[in-house]
């Protein structure tokens, strides 16, 4: 099949994760992650950046396939279901206002700088060699914050990639939920 | 019994309450019969879909299936 540039966003995808390791500032690259797809479907009524753009899914597919890191065995059938997805969307929310919230202390002087990645939720992990100061604290503390979400996210993708199909992430993803359910509410009314 | 034959083809049948319209199932197929319909889920064109099953392997969610359809 032919080849087009989108098909290497893939090294968007894996650079970002690779910037974070050396300078914390380049997550706030990741806000095009967050941006685009929900722009494309509000303006555009698709899922054009699913379907054809998501550096994120062509990263799976290139571990799951080509490196066969997958054991490509149909995912558990919950992870479809619409409880789930709905359930998840809505967990990754409150853990993304409560990264916004603390952002919102630190940049009002109330709690000090945490130069921290949090992975899973759960595990803070030191990541200070990967700031160097000279920006206000909320926007390193964002960095941060918003690093963990995308790092998060990865190691599940990662972890589902390994164990079902290769874009199992897909099923789940939040981004697509919400782009899914953006596209439902836009579906023209069919008259009866 | 050709006959039988001729009118029953493999074709690839999307559960599409159950798609989440991430589009790997068009990407991997050969004939371009597959499209996502206004983000909320996949479409397969019976008349170019040729059965091989692409699709159905890569979906994620596994929610494509194979089946005889009558033509």
């Amino acid at each position: 099949m032919k080849k087009h540039w989108y098909d290497y966003l893939w090294i968007f995808s894996a650079t970002y994760l690779i910037l974070g390791f050396f300078n914390i500032i380049f997550a706030w690259l990741g806000m095009l992650c967050f941006l685009l797809p929900l722009l494309i479907a509000i303006f555009g009524g698709d899922k054009m950046y699913c379907n054809l753009f998501c550096g994120r899914g062509q990263l799976f597919s290139l571990l799951g396939k080509k490196l066969k890191l997958s054991r490509n065995k149909k995912p558990p059938v919950f992870l479809h279901k619409k409880w789930f997805r709905y359930g998840f969307l809505a967990f990754f929310m409150v853990m993304f206002g409560q990264m916004l919230w603390v952002t919102y202390l630190v940049g009002m002087g109330e709690r000090p700088l945490s130069q921290h990645v949090k992975l899973l939720w759960s595990i803070k992990l030191p990541w200070h060699w990967a700031y160097y100061g000279g920006v206000t604290p909320w926007v390193a503390q964002f960095s941060f914050g918003f690093y963990s979400v995308m790092l998060t996210s990865t190691v599940l993708g990662i972890i589902t990639m390994a164990l079902f199909r290769p874009r199992s992430w897909c099923v789940y993803c939040p981004m697509g939920t919400m782009t899914q359910l953006i596209c439902q509410a836009k579906k023209p009314k069919i008259k009866k | 019994m050709i006959e039988e034959k001729l009118r029953k083809k493999r074709k690839a049948q999307v559960a599409q309450a159950d798609c989440v319209a991430c589009g790997s199932c068009v990407k991997v197929c050969p004939k371009g019969a597959v499209k996502v319909y206004r983000g909320l889920y996949a479409q397969v064109d019976e008349a170019l879909c040729i059965g091989c099953g692409r699709c159905a392997a890569e979906c994620p969610a596994a929610i494509i299936e194979m089946s005889e359809v009558a033509l």
